[in-house]
């Protein structure tokens, strides 16, 4: 086998491995996606019909209004969700011996880190339908076609990838599992300054200027455009560029993180 | 299967590591013979760990020339870790998974195939007596148990060479002879040993050589019997009945009284017939009344005290910065 081939397998086998404890603790899974469900609920039931009414664009009803202009905003705050996981997963495993064990074998470089990645993807795919289902089920009415479809979702799981490599270093850089299941928290909460959950023109000056630079927002935007045909103003292109920076500087960022932890490590 | 003229499974020269201002491993020089087992014996924080660490490729040394498995440790790590298998003192096992789990996940990480990975853990199960508890995740595990999966790990991909630091440290006894029992299984089967010890009875059963490891340096090294012959044997302790029949006894036998409180007096000695026939005489013309007497066998206290000058106290902070 080639040194790609012996990475591909050994980063499948990471992956299996970080599947089954998902698997096992389904519990944390659930935690996360329970998240974003609860503020769909929360904001379509109790602040829905006050907020739908502000929008004042849509024909029927402030409510259904509103859940239409909030899915994305949840979506993505779904993806953040699932990369607070990384976190501690990846912090969680740096404390096992494990890591000790695997580091004297021949295991391809960044197998351990690929394992968790690609884990949280697949934690965030299932997020995203869970979260969906729920959106559908309480008369969320997207317009896309399926080439939106394949472009929206393709959108969020680079965002995704984007995050969870953050989160992945923040992981390793957190001196004990609580830190690292505290540090990431921010991701969550980026949403609600953003364009998600209420339109950025609404907010007051320097709040605004904020909520409509940082990267959630032309994500939030470009994927509202593709599923209920808003305009998405040109922030497609924004959307990639931050979702690739992020990741390229995140997972060079965790590599070093990782190495460099075997090195200093004294026990 | 060895011969003399076989390349050694481990050569080290002039090794040294300090973690900061601490020196902990200074000028350590071993060989190790492929097909034997080698014990690095020593106390606590002497540097048996941090030993196994700089030679498993977890971390690198400071200083040194170091050869094993016929790879160099610095330029070919990879080789190295292909052929080497470690089980540490702190348990490397994967605690969310089952026991069986774990296996295979060696099994996949070592590329065996499906097929011989499935065969290799069923076969390491039932060698290692786990085949009952396969299934069932780790934390209804025993420490013996979960030392004897931890081994098993190792021993998925046939390592020519295994380190094993501190095996049998917290088992209980019986736990204890199981692992001595595999140990002495793997190296009839040709492997090469790594062994580290705070136990001179373990050196002593299962070490073909012992090298004696104290603050970083080597301070002896041999057979386990040339390293006894170093060794003036054991001591007696007797206990007195009261301070005054202490203080006769000391001044009688020309020991030194105990610093705590205890009517107990050590009087260096082997325990044979002769002797102790002869130490009771004495204490018997003086009439001073012995109220009980045990003997005891050298441990690690006494080859470290023969061959440093000194107790195996660890060393204390003050110490562990001055250094």
């Amino acid at each position: 086998m080639t040194a790609l081939a012996y990475t591909v397998t050994d980063s499948a086998t990471m992956l299996r491995r970080n599947v089954k404890h998902q698997l096992r603790y389904p519990s944390v899974t659930l935690m996360l996606v329970g998240m974003p469900i609860v503020f769909l609920l929360l904001f379509v039931y109790v602040f829905g019909g006050q907020l739908g009414a502000g929008l004042g664009m849509h024909p029927h009803g402030d409510r259904t209004a509103y859940l239409t202009y909030v899915v994305p905003g949840i979506l993505i705050m779904t993806v953040a969700s699932a990369a607070l996981g990384t976190a501690l997963s990846v912090a969680m495993d740096m404390t096992e011996g494990i890591i000790d064990r695997f580091r004297t074998m021949a295991i391809a470089r960044g197998a351990v880190l690929t394992g968790h990645v690609a884990g949280s993807l697949i934690q965030t795919i299932i997020g995203l339908a869970i979260v969906l289902g729920v959106a559908l089920a309480i008369g969320y009415r997207p317009t896309a076609g399926p080439l939106d479809w394949v472009a929206a979702v393709g959108l969020l799981l680079l965002f995704a990838l984007a995050l969870v490599c953050f989160s992945a270093a923040l992981g390793l850089a957190a001196k004990s599992v609580e830190t690292a299941s505290n540090t990431p928290m921010f991701l969550t909460l980026l949403p609600l300054l953003s364009s998600g959950f209420v339109p950025t023109d609404t907010m007051p000056g320097g709040l605004r200027q904020f909520a409509e630079y940082q990267p959630y927002t032309p994500v939030t935007q470009t994927v509202r455009g593709l599923l209920t045909g808003t305009p998405t103003g040109g922030h497609a292109i924004a959307a990639i560029a931050w979702s690739l920076g992020i990741a390229a500087v995140s997972y060079l960022w965790a590599v070093r993180l990782y190495n460099r932890r075997r090195a200093a490590d004294p026990k | 299967m060895t011969s003399g003229s076989a390349t050694p499974a481990i050569v080290a020269r002039g090794v040294g590591k300090s973690f900061g201002e601490h020196r902990v491993l200074d000028q350590v020089d071993l060989t190790v013979e492929e097909g034997t087992i080698f014990s690095l014996l020593g106390p606590n924080g002497a540097g048996k760990t941090t030993m196994v660490r700089i030679l498993s490729t977890l971390i690198p040394a400071d200083a040194g020339e170091i050869r094993v498995a016929g790879h160099d440790l610095r330029s070919e790590a990879a080789g190295v870790r292909a052929a080497i298998g470690v089980t540490g003192q702190f348990s490397a096992v994967d605690n969310l998974l089952t026991g069986a789990e774990n296996l295979r996940l060696m099994a996949d990480l070592r590329h065996l195939g499906r097929d011989k990975g499935r065969r290799r853990v069923r076969d390491l199960l039932e060698r290692f007596d786990l085949t009952d508890a396969a299934d069932k995740p780790l934390s209804t595990y025993s420490g013996g148990m979960r030392r004897r999966l931890d081994l098993a790990m190792t021993l998925v991909g046939d390592p020519r060479l295994i380190f094993l630091d501190e095996p049998t440290t917290g088992l209980d006894p019986r736990s204890r002879r199981t692992m001595w029992q595999i140990i002495g299984e793997l190296v009839a089967d040709g492997v090469t040993i790594f062994l580290t010890t705070q136990y001179l009875d373990e050196a002593d059963r299962l070490a073909d050589r012992i090298a004696v490891l104290d603050h970083g340096r080597i301070v002896a090294e041999g057979t386990p019997a040339e390293l006894k012959r170093r060794i003036p044997g054991g001591h007696v302790e007797l206990q007195l009945a009261d301070p005054v029949a202490l203080r006769q006894a000391a001044a009688l036998l020309d020991v030194a009284l105990p610093e705590d409180d205890k009517l107990a007096l050590q009087v260096p000695g082997d325990g044979t017939l002769a002797s102790l026939r002869r130490l009771l005489g004495q204490l018997d013309d003086a009439h001073v009344e012995v109220k009980d007497l045990s003997i005891h066998a050298p441990d690690l206290d006494d080859v470290f005290f023969a061959v440093t000058g000194h107790p195996t106290a660890e060393p204390t902070t003050e110490e562990a910065l001055a250094r």
